[in-house]
């Protein structure tokens, strides 16, 4: 018999590697939070409105339903997948809980029907890519017209109204003085997706499969379950802000939310969450979503319109990519 | 004849007829000639604009702003209509092509210059590019009144009994099919979207490639921008709002893996063709057009589905992602 005891000790392997207070300050995130300071300071100069307690709990509804869904699809992109058929789901979801109060439902089967009719979009997602192995970016395109389409044969041109009082709560409710329902929502959800990503193995395991699915799969990941997984989650965050917005709205329209999927991406990559998969951290996209709620609100009080404001965002968007990368190249002097 | 039959256009091809063929037992005037030349012309900017995202994906690209140059060329014209009516068609068209290249090139740009993957530099790009179409005409429209009647007509007019639109659909068709089967370019397209690293040890440039792909697609782009507003005689911020993912669907229905190197300029045309037959057929036949959508979703999917049982193969895979990474 050998003695195991004398075999040499484990190697230490660090948890994660070094990051010396240099790199953090290069970090994405310091650059996310310069951008953010800085366009706080400019709102606040520019419009004399701006830093007044109600304005700025208004400004929080320009990103709290779109930033529900960016943690999950962090999450998705992360893992090398990606679903642009959010927007849809919320379409689909609010038309089932329109028709829902047609049936006389109250708000507690409301909501219910809203998660649960997100919840089952991503799961149909999630099956089509996993088990048929195919492209989520095309899957994802044909749900993003099959549910909407659904949307668009149940309602046509009609609208869903009179929804319960009890269930403005969601969209229009307020926690405590200015600090709203959707806005409490966000914040935990933010805590909850950053504990899942960043301490827990699950997380790890996203971006092990970000990385590198083949090896991942060979690492005893079921690659295949997470992503599914993941696709439900995505799901589930649409039925929540599908919610919130029907709440907030306080209609149904089968147009609901359109556009919303390249603003959650759009969120996602700002934050610094690689396109390509296997990059990425829930503070970024926290930190994208309040950049993005800034830069609209902020036009909006200097009564900017909606369609100019996307220019903002858009350049946002490629000048925060496209910084670090000529920083560097002129850093490295080529 | 085995052969044949391992062509995947030709299935597309059978689902159309049959396609048709079921339609017609509805309405038996759809087969006719000249409805399907009407089907023909009325699909023709999808047809074009399919071609133009056709060899983007194909080199594993993607242009998300196609819809968003269409609507900034096609205000920049009718706005230049509406001010100088004496500015002759043919050379609107070439300043619509100019315009549009200019768009393109600057997505092309971004990604061959600081290698920021397209779907970002095109999400991107896609609302700037619509933005500035409301910057450069204050929100306001314009309207066919203020269209000079060749700016509307030029399209509309016969030539050998079919309309000059589809007589550009099949010149785009023409010079496309010359380009993907003829042509170097062509060919380093399609070794790109096969294997990019193999395509740089074979002289490839891939970079300078990606960037002539999207002046190729934003000069299609701004084509389609003058022949759209000329056909629905409206310029405004709302026009092709959105259209981008029909013009990839019609591509993922014809057959393009959206993975690069898998496609023909037979199969966009065709998977164009393909939902251009059910927008036409829907209203004819008694189906709510609120039905489209979600036809064409699941055409998508079905699409999808079929054609990933040709392609699967794990090795490109594997060889895919340490690219990427």
């Amino acid at each position: 018999m050998t003695d195991i005891t004398s075999t040499p000790a484990p190697r230490h392997i660090p948890d994660r590697l070094d990051r010396p207070f240099s790199s953090a300050i290069f970090s994405w995130e310091a650059l996310l939070v310069v951008v953010a300071v800085a366009i706080f300071a400019i709102n606040s100069f520019a419009s004399p409105y701006f830093l007044d307690p109600y304005s700025l709990s208004d400004l929080t509804f320009n990103f709290t339903e779109k930033g529900l869904i960016a943690f999950a699809m962090a999450l998705l992109i992360i893992s090398g997948e990606i679903d642009l058929s959010v927007a849809a789901i919320i379409a689909l979801a609010s038309t089932m809980m329109g028709m829902a109060v047609q049936a006389g439902a109250g708000t507690p089967v409301l909501v219910l029907i809203g998660i649960v009719v997100g919840l089952g979009c991503g799961a149909f997602n999630g099956l089509l890519v996993t088990r048929l192995g195919l492209p989520s970016i095309v899957v994802t395109i044909g749900t993003m017209s099959l549910f909407r389409g659904i949307a668009f044969i149940i309602l046509g041109d009609q609208a869903y109204k009179g929804y319960p009082e009890s269930f403005a709560f969601f969209g229009q409710g307020y926690v405590w003085w200015v600090v709203s329902f959707e806005l409490v929502l966000f914040l935990v959800a933010a805590v909850v997706y950053w504990f899942v990503l960043h301490r827990t193995s699950f997380g790890r395991r996203v971006f092990a499969i970000g990385n590198n699915p083949v090896a991942a799969q060979f690492s005893g990941v079921r690659v295949g379950r997470i992503k599914f997984t993941l696709f439900c989650l995505t799901g589930l965050m649409s039925g929540i802000a599908s919610v919130l917005i029907t709440s907030r709205l306080g209609s149904t329209r089968p147009s609901i939310a359109q556009g919303y999927e390249l603003e959650v991406i759009t969120m996602v990559v700002l934050g610094g969450v690689s396109i390509l998969g296997g990059a990425g951290s829930i503070l970024g996209v926290v930190l994208a979503a309040f950049i993005m709620g800034l830069v609209t609100f902020g036009l909006g009080l200097l009564n900017v319109p909606g369609i100019v404001m996307s220019i903002f965002i858009g350049l946002l968007l490629i000048i925060v990519i496209a910084l670090p990368i000529v920083w560097r190249r002129l850093r490295g002097g080529r | 004849m085995k052969a044949f039959l391992k062509y995947r256009e030709i299935w597309l091809l059978a689902a159309i007829v049959v396609l048709i063929g079921l339609i017609s037992t509805r309405f038996p005037a759809f087969a006719d000639p000249g409805n399907l030349r009407q089907v023909f012309n009325d699909t023709s900017i999808l047809m074009i604009l399919a071609l133009g995202q056709m060899v983007v994906i194909l080199t594993r690209s993607i242009d998300l702003s196609m819809a968003s140059n269409l609507c900034f060329t096609g205000m920049v014209v009718a706005m230049l209509n509406a001010a100088h009516p004496a500015i002759p068609i043919p050379l609107l068209i070439v300043i619509a092509l100019v315009v549009g290249l200019v768009l393109g090139a600057i997505n092309g740009l971004l990604v061959w210059r600081l290698n920021i993957p397209s779907i970002v530099v095109t999400l991107g790009t896609l609302t700037i590019y619509r933005g500035a179409t409301f910057v450069i005409s204050g929100g306001a429209w314009v309207n066919a009144d203020k269209m000079s009647p060749d700016f509307i007509g030029f399209q509309r007019a016969a030539f050998l009994g079919i309309p000059v639109l589809s007589w550009i659909a099949i010149l785009v068709i023409a010079l496309f099919f010359i380009l993907m089967t003829r042509t170097a370019l062509g060919r380093s397209i399609y070794a790109i979207g096969v294997n990019p690293t193999a395509s740089v040890y074979a002289g490839i440039d891939v970079g300078r490639t990606k960037f002539i792909v999207f002046c190729i697609s934003g000069m299609i782009g701004g084509l389609s921008g003058y022949l759209w507003i000329s056909r629905y005689v409206i310029a405004s911020v709302e026009v092709a709002n959105g259209y981008e993912l029909n013009i990839i669907a019609a591509c993922v229905i014809g057959g393009i893996s959206i993975a690069g190197g898998i496609g023909s300029v037979g199969g966009a045309v065709l998977g164009a063709l393909f939902l251009g037959i059910i927008s036409n057929a829907l209203p004819v036949i008694n189906i709510s057009p609120f039905w489209q959508m979600a036809i064409s979703g699941s055409a998508i999917i079905l699409a999808v589905v079929l054609n990933a049982r040709g392609e699967r193969q794990q090795g490109r895979i594997i060889l895919r992602k340490m690219e990427a990474a």
